[in-house]
């Protein structure tokens, strides 16, 4: 039998990778299909931040003179039935994305710890009511509760991103909540307590830092449905309104007269939602298996 | 358990009085209704004009008057008039039901049928190549809209066959139906698929790592009888609570599927009614889907104590 090599064992089990760089690293090796959703994602990050550099046509801007025009070297992926350039509005449409998924996922998640926090913490009738408006909106699926609320607010970045936010308030404090009615029950909850600190300053200085890991897994899997769920309202033409370069108003319902003609009009779109909404996947799984264990499948 | 099944019923009542209140409150906050719509599209306002319009529609009558009335016609099965075709509610969304319907039962006998056999193989086969691509495809019907799906599906059906099947109410043959209502249900079941093949996976790993399935293999038990007879008898159940709820929330991809092959069901004509703030319509079809959602929720939770006989559920 032979000697077990010590050192190339801890070093597989990434023994010395405990920081910055190096655990990085260990991690991205360890998880290859989370670091190409990775890659993806800052593919779109790059894109939207510097979309004015890669693109040379004005994604707005209308030449008539070339409506409809094949993918060629000057347009490398066709031109709508305006003549604006297709590669120009998807990588400006990469900013609009970017935005509502940020936008609401962040807004939502926010929203959704302080109800989760304050439910939790509080119980009694506060929790009580909390749950209850919880129900009510967990009763009706995302993409039908954001369209009455475009309906309702009127077509806009801000509007919509509003929209998508709401419907995602209540699963971030069913989780929160149910995370802080557990750790309050904690020895170190109590300890806190016997020291004579206030309520206030426990729930958020010991209780919320440790509910972040789920709260991030949370986060990291609603970016992917809020992309899509924004593709669907412009698509519906009652998300972002013309002429913004939105991927999924770029495949609105005019789309299907295209897809005999004007086959780029539908395929390139359709492949940016994807990408991005698949990178967002993909990187939110292997965030999950490292950061809650528990859940791995 | 009786206890428990009359307070599960208190509060989805509750739950459904309180969408009512938001929907309505909700449709009322929109900037313009149908008449300003319909009198900017005409492109003159007369204002008496209007008013009259207004007092005919019950616009003029204060929120809380037009919620009672729309409640209470509810409960005597009175759904109002659609203000766009002026024909009653009812009739204009009972006759979509049934394409929907048909739409949403086979796009999760689609899903089911597909997820829970690659659930299984993919757990059985955990670690190899074959697992890395099932899931990998699995996370892709979880990314691919569901109405870029359906685009691409009326692209090959050009490409292969030169036309693209259009919506017909009475399908002549047998292969039209399928054409009809299978293809957008695979493009609607595709997502649900990829969930429940999730799922089914998770799931049948937990359970193989258990010690009866050693045991069932100790004793000599073939592979195929352990996975399938011993192991997915247990790992069925969370599957079961997510394609119960699945079936209630398909309605967000039959929206846009609907919409895309041109279907005449209740998901697109939600679309449409919001568009024309058609409130009758849009309030009673957003109620239909509460209820369906409510009582899925329902039935999943009771099939569970059924299934189950861990699960009771007591006060």
């Amino acid at each position: 039998m032979d000697a077990i090599n010590y050192d190339a064992e801890l070093r597989r089990a990434g023994a010395s990778a405990t920081q910055g760089w190096r655990k990085f690293a260990f991690l991205a090796k360890r998880h290859v299909l989370g670091t190409v959703g990775l890659c993806f994602m800052l593919m779109f990050v790059l894109a939207a931040i510097f979309a004015d550099l890669i693109c040379r046509f004005d994604p707005l801007s209308v030449d008539s003179a070339h409506a409809l025009a094949h993918p060629d070297a000057r347009h490398w992926m066709g031109t709508d039935s305006f003549g604006r350039d297709v590669w120009s509005r998807i990588i400006h449409g990469a900013r609009i994305s970017l935005a509502v998924g940020i936008g609401s996922t962040a807004l939502g998640s926010s929203i959704g710890v302080i109800v989760g926090l304050t439910s939790g913490y509080l119980s009694g009738w506060v929790d009580l009511v909390f749950q209850r408006v919880t129900d009510i909106l967990q009763a009706l699926p995302l993409l039908v509760l954001a369209l009455i609320m475009t309906a309702a607010l009127g077509p806009s970045l801000p509007n919509v991103i509003i929209a998508i936010a709401i419907p995602l308030i209540p699963t971030v404090a069913r989780v929160i909540r149910a995370n802080t009615l557990a750790l309050r029950e904690l020895p170190f909850v109590e300890a806190a307590k016997s020291i004579g600190m206030s309520e206030t300053r426990i729930a958020l200085r010991h209780v919320l830092p440790n509910t972040l890991a789920p709260l991030i897994v949370l986060a990291t899997a609603q970016l992917g449905s809020t992309i899509l769920t924004e593709a669907s309202l412009s698509f519906l033409g009652l998300g972002i309104p013309e002429p913004y370069p939105s991927w999924g108003r770029m495949l609105s319902e005019s789309a299907a007269e295209y897809v005999r003609t004007a086959p780029w009009l539908v395929i390139f779109p359709g492949i940016a939602i994807s990408l991005a909404v698949f990178g967002t996947n993909l990187f939110g799984d292997a965030l999950r298996d490292i950061l809650d264990p528990r859940q791995r499948g | 358990m009786f206890a428990y099944i009359v307070r599960r019923l208190v509060l989805m009542l509750m739950t459904l009085f309180g969408i009512s209140v938001i929907i309505f409150v909700l449709l009322r906050i929109v900037p313009g209704n149908i008449v300003d719509i319909l009198f900017a599209a005409a492109g003159y306002v007369d204002p008496a004009d209007k008013a009259n319009l207004e007092r005919e529609l019950g616009l003029d009558q204060s929120i809380v008057v037009q919620y009672l009335r729309w409640i209470g016609g509810l409960l005597h099965g009175d759904l109002g008039y659609s203000f766009v075709s002026e024909k009653p509610a009812l009739d204009e969304i009972l006759p979509r039901i049934p394409i929907t319907a048909r739409l949403a039962g086979l796009a999760l006998m689609f899903s089911a049928s597909i997820g829970i056999p690659l659930g299984v193989l993919s757990a059985v086969k955990q670690g190899t190549r074959l697992d890395y691509a099932l899931r990998v495809v699995s996370l892709s019907g979880l990314s691919l809209p569901s109405f870029w799906l359906g685009l691409l599906i009326l692209m090959a059906s050009v490409a292969m066959f030169g036309t693209m099947p259009l919506f017909n109410p009475n399908p002549k043959t047998w292969t039209e139906a399928l054409a009809i209502y299978c293809i957008p249900a695979m493009a609607v079941g595709f997502r649900s698929a990829a969930l429940t093949m999730r799922i089914t996976r998770s799931s049948m790993l937990e359970i193989l790592r258990q010690d009866y399935i050693r045991t069932a293999r100790a004793k000599g038990a073939s592979e195929p009888t352990v996975n399938f007879q011993h192991a997915l008898k247990n790992a069925i159940l969370p599957v079961i609570t997510v394609i119960g709820i699945e079936a209630a929330f398909l309605i967000g991809g039959l929206i846009v599927t609907e919409t895309v092959f041109n279907i005449p069901g209740v998901a697109r004509f939600l679309v449409e009614a919001i568009r024309w703030r058609d409130y009758p319509i849009v309030q009673n079809l957003v109620m239909l889907i509460a209820v369906i959602v409510v009582f899925a929720n329902f039935t999943v939770d009771m099939l569970y104590a059924a299934l189950d006989p861990r699960i009771r559920y007591s006060d």
